[in-house]
Order: structure tokens, then sequence, then C-alpha cells
């Protein structure tokens, strides 16, 4: 054990990010209820479960894309809650996120919209923000494309400059909300590669995804929520074990009857 | 006069002049009326709801009346407020000039209530236009960081503008017809200066048909470049199919 390994084993280090008792409701229906986690440096966390379960309320609710009815988000020690509005978009800046449906800027060539909030947000020049953003078009295998705009993509081109643009932001976390969702079977492949590399480089990850098989190799947790709770949580050899008796099991091998997988 | 001669020596170098005092009317009632509606719809449809309110019932006023009550009323309504005026500002010892500040010209009340009524339309088209921008554009801009109005700036306003052009255009064609409107406030544009020349020469089948023949023309101008500017802003995948 090298000195470094000595002083991280013994001072635990605070998680990077923790979420703490969120919970909201939409139009009457409460979506989540009371939902705590937590993601250290580096690690990448996988939350499945049924539709309707609040993945996607949860994702946008650490986000604060939608302000939680309880909770807090403390990222880097920092509270969300304790922000002013401007400090919020800050915080925001902190957390990429990728979403089922690409949203990319449909008036945007694919370099620009990687470019675009380096230079409005972080005040980037024009020449460092499109160098930043080329490399990191580059990085998903995009550098052919940077004159293309979102409807001459594919989707799953699409998902990888939306990856793209995530991380010339520099994030701290990366949010992912089946990511994968979207797209056709064949175009699955080159969007998830592009997820691993980000996994192996040491990027913090929480991801919402049905590719349990992808998954179950990438993570070390894996939370199952169901009516807005988190069911289950563990370790993939854990909770999908085939003698597992598991919620997150059972649901897994309804999803691989499905899709044969 | 044969007829010859009353088309090159009277009919044409009138409605010439007409003409150009139309244009006159047009294009600065025009210029108005679009960035008075930008503001408009961006305000009611992006805005807080304490400016949401006032800009609904500016809108709901100046498109649920009839454009020639508006313009009258500025023109005829105003003069003869004032006086209301006169009573008010006598007794302060001011001098005539002050309250008949308060009355408009005919040029300048033809331009004011264009541009107010044509604004309130276009304020729905660009109303339309913003709220048709997909809520996912609005996420991913704010989970990158972007503020309201740096949102508003570069993301919706861009997409929202290319959408609302058809709209505003043919907002923009309406103009160029109503204005012939301004013969009601005694200006003497096209068809006013055609009416004078059909009464004086008892000719009202030519004079009419070829003030129709310059609006015609000049919507045709209008409707060109209309088209130029919507191939101009297309980009793949948003707006025309055909660019």
């Amino acid at each position: 054990m090298t000195f470094d390994q000595l002083l991280t084993a013994t001072e635990p280090t605070p998680p990077l990010m923790e979420v703490r008792n969120i919970s909201k409701s939409l139009g009457g229906k409460l979506i989540l209820d009371d939902v705590s986690l937590s993601l250290n440096r580096g690690q990448l966390k996988v939350l499945i479960g049924p539709s309707g379960s609040g993945k996607s309320t949860l994702l946008q609710c650490i986000h604060f894309l939608l302000q939680p009815d309880r909770g807090d988000v403390i990222l880097d020690g920092k509270s969300a809650w304790e922000m002013s509005h401007f400090n919020i978009c800050s915080f925001r800046q902190k957390i990429g996120m990728i979403f089922q449906d690409f949203n990319l800027f449909d008036h945007l060539t694919a370099l620009d919209n990687v470019a675009i909030a380096p230079r409005k947000v972080k005040g980037l020049r024009r020449t460092e923000a499109y160098q930043r953003a080329k490399e990191e078009l580059a990085r998903v295998g995009l550098s052919d494309k940077f004159d293309h705009y979102p409807a001459q993509l594919s989707g799953g081109q699409k998902q990888r400059v939306s990856i793209a643009r995530a991380m010339a932001m520099d994030p701290k976390i990366m949010l992912l909300d089946e990511p994968t969702s979207a797209l056709d079977p064949e175009l699955i492949g080159e969007v998830l590669n592009v997820i691993a590399v980000l996994a192996k480089g040491g990027m913090t990850m929480l991801m919402v995804t049905h590719q349990i098989g992808f998954a179950r190799h990438l993570t070390d947790e894996i939370i199952f929520m169901e009516a807005g709770r988190v069911v289950e949580q563990g370790s993939p050899k854990f909770l999908l074990d085939d003698n597992s008796e598991s919620r997150t099991a059972l649901f897994c091998s309804h999803l691989t009857e499905l899709t044969g997988r | 006069m044969g007829t010859w001669e009353f088309y090159t020596e009277v009919l044409i170098p009138v409605l010439n002049r007409g003409l150009l005092l139309s244009i006159k009317i047009i294009i600065p009632s025009a210029i108005l009326a679009v960035l008075l509606g930008i503001l408009t719809g961006a305000g009611r449809a992006a805005g807080p709801s304490w400016l949401k309110k006032p800009l609904d019932l500016y809108v709901a006023i100046f498109r649920g009346t009839p454009l020639v009550v508006q313009l009258t009323m500025w023109y005829f309504g105003l003069t003869s407020a004032t006086r209301w005026l006169q009573p008010l500002f006598e007794p302060m010892g001011l001098p005539a000039w002050t309250w008949m500040m308060f009355t408009m010209r005919p040029f300048t009340a033809a331009i004011f209530s264009f541009a107010l009524c044509g604004a309130a339309y276009h304020s729905e088209y660009i109303r339309g236009a913003l709220l048709s921008v997909k809520k996912g554009q609005f996420l991913a801009a704010q989970s990158l960081g972007f503020t309201k109005l740096q949102t508003f700036l570069y993301i919706t306003a861009p997409v929202a503008l290319r959408r609302a052009v058809p709209g505003c255009g043919n907002e923009l064609i309406y103009l160029i017809k109503y204005s012939s409107l301004a013969i009601l406030v005694t200006l003497k544009e096209l068809t006013g200066s055609s009416k004078h020349i059909a009464s004086l020469y008892f000719r009202h089948l030519e004079c009419y048909f070829l003030t129709a023949l310059y609006y015609l023309a000049m919507v045709t101008i209008a409707t060109w470049l209309l088209n130029r500017l919507e191939r101009f802003l297309t980009l793949p995948g948003l707006g025309r199919y055909d660019a």
C-alpha cells in the first residue's frame, strides 16, 4: 500500500454528492417519497425500476431543474438550498445531464451545441470554446460532424453530441436519464461505449437504464426504485444473483424475458 | 384631355406621389409593429406575471376593436379631448400649445395606430412560436447552467423567431393593405389620392383598378422579400422543407 492510499484509507472522504430525503409531489401525486442516496468520487451507480417509479423526477430534482418539496442535495459539501438563484445556475453547471431524447439545440450545429454553454455560461473566448468543443467531439468520435445540425445526425450521434456538450462544462457528476432508450438497437452500442469510457476515466455517474447486462459490468451498486421509494440497493452480484429473491432480480428477469437478453 | 394624357399627366403622377406617402407610412409602422410585437409576445409568453396581465389587456383591446375606430380615436378623438385639457391647463397660465401637444398630426396618428394594432397581432404569432419550443430545449439549457434570460436569448428566441416568420409576414402583408385606412385621417396616400382623382374626373373604374394594381405590386414584392427571409433563416430540420 502506497502512502497516498494509506491516507485515503485512514481518512474516510465524504461523498461527492449526497441526496438527502428528497420528496416531490407533482399534480397532487407523490412522485418521490423520502429518497436518499450518495455518490463517491468516481463511482457509477445505476438506478432501475419500472416506469412511473420516479427515476426521471429524481434526476431532475437532484439537478434542481425541479425544486424538491423537501430534502436537500449536497454537492462537494455545499447545500443546494443555501444557494441564491444565481448560484443555482452555477450549481447546475457542475452537474451534467444526458436526456433520453437528447435535447440538442435544434438551431445550432454539433460544434455550436457543444461550444455555446462554455461561451455564454462560463464566458470562455470563442476560439477557446471551439477548441474545447472540437476536443470533446473528437473524444466521442464525431470529428467529422462539426458542421452537422441535429436533424442531420443519427440518434446515436445525437446522444454522443449531447455527452460531449455536457462534458465540455467539466461537470463533477453526470446524470444519465435512459441515454439509450430512444435509440435503434444497432445504435445503442456506440453510446454505451462512450459511457463505458467515461466510467473508466473516473467520471462520477448516476445512470437510469434498462441495459442491465451493460450496467452490471460497470457498476458497483444498483439502486432499485418503485413507487417513489428506494426499495433495494446493493451490488449487482448480490441483487442480480440467480438465486437471489430480490425485487430487483425479479424485475430484471421480466426485462430479460421481454428483450431476450 | 385624351385618355392617354389622363393616365400619363394626371393619374400616374398623382398615384406615384400617393404611393410614396403610403410607403412612408408602411415602413415605420411595420418596423415599430414588429419590435413592439416581439416585446409584447415575449412578455406574454415568458415574462413575469405582473407583466402578463397588462399586456394581455393591451392585446385584448387592440385586437378586439376595429382599426378604423382606433385610428379615428387617435386623430379626431384626441383632438376633441383638448376641450377637457384646455380648462385644466389655462388656469395654470400655460400657453395654448400645451394642450395642443396632446393632439396628433394625421401622419403620426396613422403610424401610431397601425403600429399599436399590428403589434397586438404580431405578439400572438410570437407568443405561439415561443410556446411551441419544446420543453426539452429549456431543460437542456438549464442543465448546462444557463440563466432564464440566457436561455431565452440563445436557445428559445432563435428557434421561435424562425417559426414566427410566416405569421408575422402575413401581418405585414395585411399592413400594406390596411395602410389605405389612412385616407380617413385626411392623408393623401395611395387610396386617398386615387379617390381624389376619381371624383375629380369621374373616372372611378380606371383610378381604382390602377390603385389595386399598385397594391398588388407592393404585396408581391413584400411576399418575395419574406420568402427570401424565410429561406435565409431556414436550417436543416428547422423551417421550410424545400429550401
